[in-house]
């Protein structure tokens, strides 16, 4: 009786153990090409074209970040970081604010046409951006708005359906005698927007900017269309200036400012891990 | 007078309190929005799909010349097939890698959160354009993958000169970013009633016939939400054929959206690419349909839901 209480404890053990090592040994080669562009921001070009299979770097070289930093043309990775942070930051900033009152009006108001907008809200969500990437581009062309930040952060500024939805199912899970009991201390439909549901909508906002500012943050097609003047680059066109270089790539350059810009989505990601996984599970689930 | 001014305060009061008023001031950036920045544009290039706009000169009405092109363009219906190859590979391994590991996930051990997390890496920073460029070191003659190969006694492949093969680390690449789909899927298989589990068990069903006849009828209506969102992601791809392979070689990773892009902004052909945009929108639609029709046979509902 015991021995065989033994035996099975001891297959348990066993199959956990297979279990951890199969989930860690396979998670490793998963970031393995990860760790290797790190790593090769401390290589020069040579280590890392010759002994490319090892990630440990035989000389710790920083220096890729002083010549990656510098930049193209004069223009430094300063520039193209605060040109990040200001394009990624007015539109999720802009996506919050707008996407919010949009779901307000779509879950808690009954006005008529309602049904109307949330069906034609439902429809941008699954429309792929593309599509309209090609008239949006003339219609700022004729506008003149092309080679400025403007294409970019605009539309944000008139809600984002994916997060319209989600605050939405957000605000759907507030006790509607919270407002009731507003209204009877007085308190108007634009108040009890901003006392009641703005404050208790705080981790879908949380949740908002963090997939937003990393959407933007990652975004290269926008950039590479509307951007034309080096001076107004975003990180990630910059980066790719490493790959166009007329001369052989400097790949330690590059991977160091490639590690430089993964930087910001990693804090948020160790930080906001939580409301990043709940925020892509809700919306996903309801969908 | 004074009685005046307050019937007009109040009457104003009303109107601003009214449920269409605070309604519609809400809702207004979004109806704004869909109308400057989703239907204008649509309608918008619907014009010019008839016109042979070029950006600098002003367009003249062609009829339906772009469209008839489109037919004889060998290029275009090369991108079309090659599209659909990667999408037809892609989008099913992917999902299929997701939900394994997702399910492989979901045992109550220490450390799951951990190792979510750390699978997750891949697909958190995927999009970057960085990824992208050490993917194609990754596969250069020199690179990772040929090394391996070498050490295995493998000939070495030459990824990106092969048309045969240009594909492959483009569909590996987007199979390795299966992260937003598994925490999806995670989340899936959390919710599934733990007394469907304790029943089959006590019927002598094994674990085969538990995933094939309780996880996977459970988890359909979420499969097919992960099948319609990556279709259209996939059918959208453009950074890593722009970065990695610049669509070639011989245009056999010529996707079409680099296709589109290429038309309008290398070759600034802004009527044939929108008649080309038009054409996506149609397949698209099509597709999503089509998954939708299906989705009646093999989603499962729950009665009462």
């Amino acid at each position: 009786m015991e021995g065989k209480a033994v035996g099975i404890n001891f297959k348990n053990r066993a199959s956990k153990i297979i279990y951890h090592c199969f989930i860690i040994v396979f998670g490793f080669i998963m970031v393995y090409p990860v760790l290797w562009m790190i790593t090769g921001s401390l290589k020069n070009n040579a280590e890392i074209l010759n002994s490319s299979l090892s990630i440990i770097p035989p000389n710790w070289r920083w220096s890729n970040f002083v010549t990656g930093w510098k930049g193209f043309g004069g223009i430094g990775f300063a520039t193209y970081f605060k040109n990040s942070f200001l394009v990624s930051g007015l539109a999720t900033f802009a996506t919050v604010i707008s996407s919010a009152c949009v779901a307000y009006a779509l879950a808690r108001i009954k006005f008529r046409g309602r049904k109307i907008w949330f069906t034609a809200m439902l429809c941008t969500m699954m429309l792929p951006a593309q599509i309209i990437l090609i008239p949006q581009y003339i219609i700022y062309n004729r506008l003149g708005f092309v080679g400025s930040i403007i294409p970019l952060v605009l539309p944000h500024f008139f809600g984002q359906a994916f997060f319209i939805f989600q605050m939405m199912q957000f605000t759907s899970g507030i006790p509607r005698e919270l407002d009731e009991a507003a209204t009877i201390d007085g308190c108007s439909k634009y108040s009890i927007f901003t006392r009641i549901i703005l404050p208790l909508l705080k981790p879908s906002i949380v949740t908002t900017i963090i997939i937003q500012f990393y959407w933007k943050w990652d975004d290269f097609m926008g950039p590479l269309i509307y951007l034309n003047k080096p001076q107004t680059y975003t990180v990630s066109i910059a980066i790719k200036l490493f790959a166009d270089a007329s001369s052989t790539t400097d790949f330690g350059a590059m991977f160091a400012m490639s590690t430089l810009s993964l930087i910001p989505v990693f804090l948020i990601f160790l930080f906001f891990n939580k409301y990043l996984v709940e925020g892509i599970s809700t919306s996903g689930l309801k969908g | 007078m004074m009685n005046d001014n307050i019937k007009k305060k109040m009457c104003l009061n009303k109107i601003l309190h009214n449920d269409n008023t605070v309604g519609y001031v809400f809702a207004a950036p979004f109806i704004i929005g869909f109308l400057g920045f989703t239907i204008i544009p649509i309608l918008v290039s619907l014009y010019y799909s008839f016109t042979n706009y070029n950006l600098t000169t002003s367009e003249t009405w062609i009829g339906l010349q772009n469209y008839a092109r489109l037919f004889q363009d060998t290029r275009f219906l090369k991108s079309v097939r090659v599209t659909l190859i990667y999408v037809l590979t892609s989008v099913p391994l992917k999902l299929i890698f997701a939900l394994f590991i997702a399910y492989l996930l979901t045992k109550k051990s220490r450390g799951v959160t951990f190792y979510r997390s750390l699978y997750y890496v891949p697909s958190l920073i995927g999009g970057s354009i960085a990824v992208a460029l050490v993917w194609k070191e990754l596969f250069s003659t020199r690179g990772l993958i040929n090394s391996l190969f070498i050490s295995a006694g493998l000939e070495k492949v030459s990824w990106f000169g092969d048309q045969k093969m240009a594909m492959i680390p483009l569909v590996l690449m987007s199979v390795w970013q299966f992260g937003s789909s598994m925490i999806i899927f995670a989340a899936g298989l959390k919710e599934i009633s733990p007394t469907y589990y304790e029943a089959a068990k006590i019927d002598g069903a094994n674990k085969r016939q538990i995933f094939s006849h309780i996880t996977l009828p459970c988890l359909s209506p979420i499969i097919l939400y992960n099948l319609v969102m990556q279709t259209i992601s996939a059918f959208m791809s453009f950074t890593q054929a722009f970065v990695i392979t610049r669509g070639g070689p011989n245009d056999a990773t010529n996707f079409y959206a680099l296709y589109v892009y290429n038309q309008a902004f290398k070759y600034y052909d802004m009527g044939y690419a929108s008649a080309m945009s038009w054409v996506m929108l149609i397949i698209m639609s099509l597709i999503t349909f089509l998954i939708f029709k299906s989705s009646k046979r093999w989603v499962f509902s729950e009665a009462g839901e």
